[in-house]
């Protein structure tokens, strides 16, 4: 076994570290627009492993819609909501400790049980997720077809626009 | 490619992204902060489905499928509370959930 780090294997520790360290930094930093951007960095680099792991068609998603479109939908309403170098108070001493032993002891339990759970690899050869395959996918149904759930989900979001119009709307008051 | 970085890292990344998001949950007190903290854990479970799709069925879609699935309904939900937020931030003048404990004003 050597111990001289691939490629890949450098691109995964980097964005490995970027998606924890950011994280952290995104549920801890006391500014609201700087957690934004962190969060923005996490989802930056979690595209960054789709395209390790030869997803491209979902990288690609995870770029436009997560990064492109929710951050930009998030950091307006900060915008919109809250001074621009707003700066909260720190949370209270007893939430914190709380927050942090819930978390801490939810992650310890997960890691030791996938830690100790040998998974199987598949041995069947890999697809080749091209858009092709995806498009036929998303309209075909039965044995590997999506198009129940594809449906549904145009059904979703036009009634997450609907709502999300009359929510916002401004209510006339005479 | 795939053999040379083991699964076990993807879930212990994505584990500390998810809980993360947890303690942000708990601890945050503003409500788009809350919401972000949601969007690491949606995005934390993303990462696992498409990692189990890679490793253990390379030959179907459907960790790939459902991860799309997921991103789909976080961008409906983050729309919905965007505008609920905006709605309540008109209400009370402030997104603090310990000022908004009124359903009607």
């Amino acid at each position: 076994m050597d111990y001289i780090l691939s490629g890949n294997q450098i691109m995964f520790i980097l964005f490995s570290a970027m998606i924890v360290i950011f994280s952290i930094l995104t549920v801890t930093s006391r500014r609201i627009l700087r957690a934004a951007v962190y969060l923005l960095l996490v989802l930056i680099s979690t595209s960054g492993l789709y395209f390790m792991l030869n997803y491209q068609f979902l990288a690609a998603v995870q770029l436009t819609l997560y990064a492109g479109g929710i951050v930009v939908l998030i950091i307006f309403s900060v915008l919109l909501t809250s001074h621009i170098d707003e700066k909260f108070e720190s949370p209270a001493l007893l939430k914190k400790v709380y927050g942090a032993i819930a978390s801490i002891l939810g992650a310890v339990l997960v890691i030791n049980t996938l830690l100790s759970y040998t998974f199987i690899p598949g041995i069947e050869p890999a697809k080749d997720v091209n858009m092709n395959l995806i498009g036929n996918s998303l309209i075909s149904w039965g044995e590997q077809g999506y198009a129940l759930p594809f449906e549904l989900i145009s059904i979703l979001l036009l009634a997450a626009m609907i709502a999300a119009i009359v929510v916002a709307k401004k209510v006339k008051t005479k | 490619m795939h053999t040379v970085i083991p699964i076990e890292y993807f879930l212990v990344t994505a584990t500390l992204m998810f809980f993360a998001g947890v303690y942000g949950f708990i601890t945050r007190k503003n409500l788009i902060t809350i919401l972000m903290s949601v969007e690491l854990m949606l995005n934390a479970v993303n990462i696992i489905f498409i990692a189990f799709n890679r490793y253990l069925y390379p030959g179907q879609l459907e960790g790939h499928f459902f991860a799309l699935f997921v991103i789909a309904v976080a961008a409906a939900e983050a729309a919905v509370a965007i505008a609920i937020i905006i709605n309540i931030y008109r209400n009370f003048q402030s997104i603090d959930v310990e000022e908004t404990d009124k359903m009607k004003y």
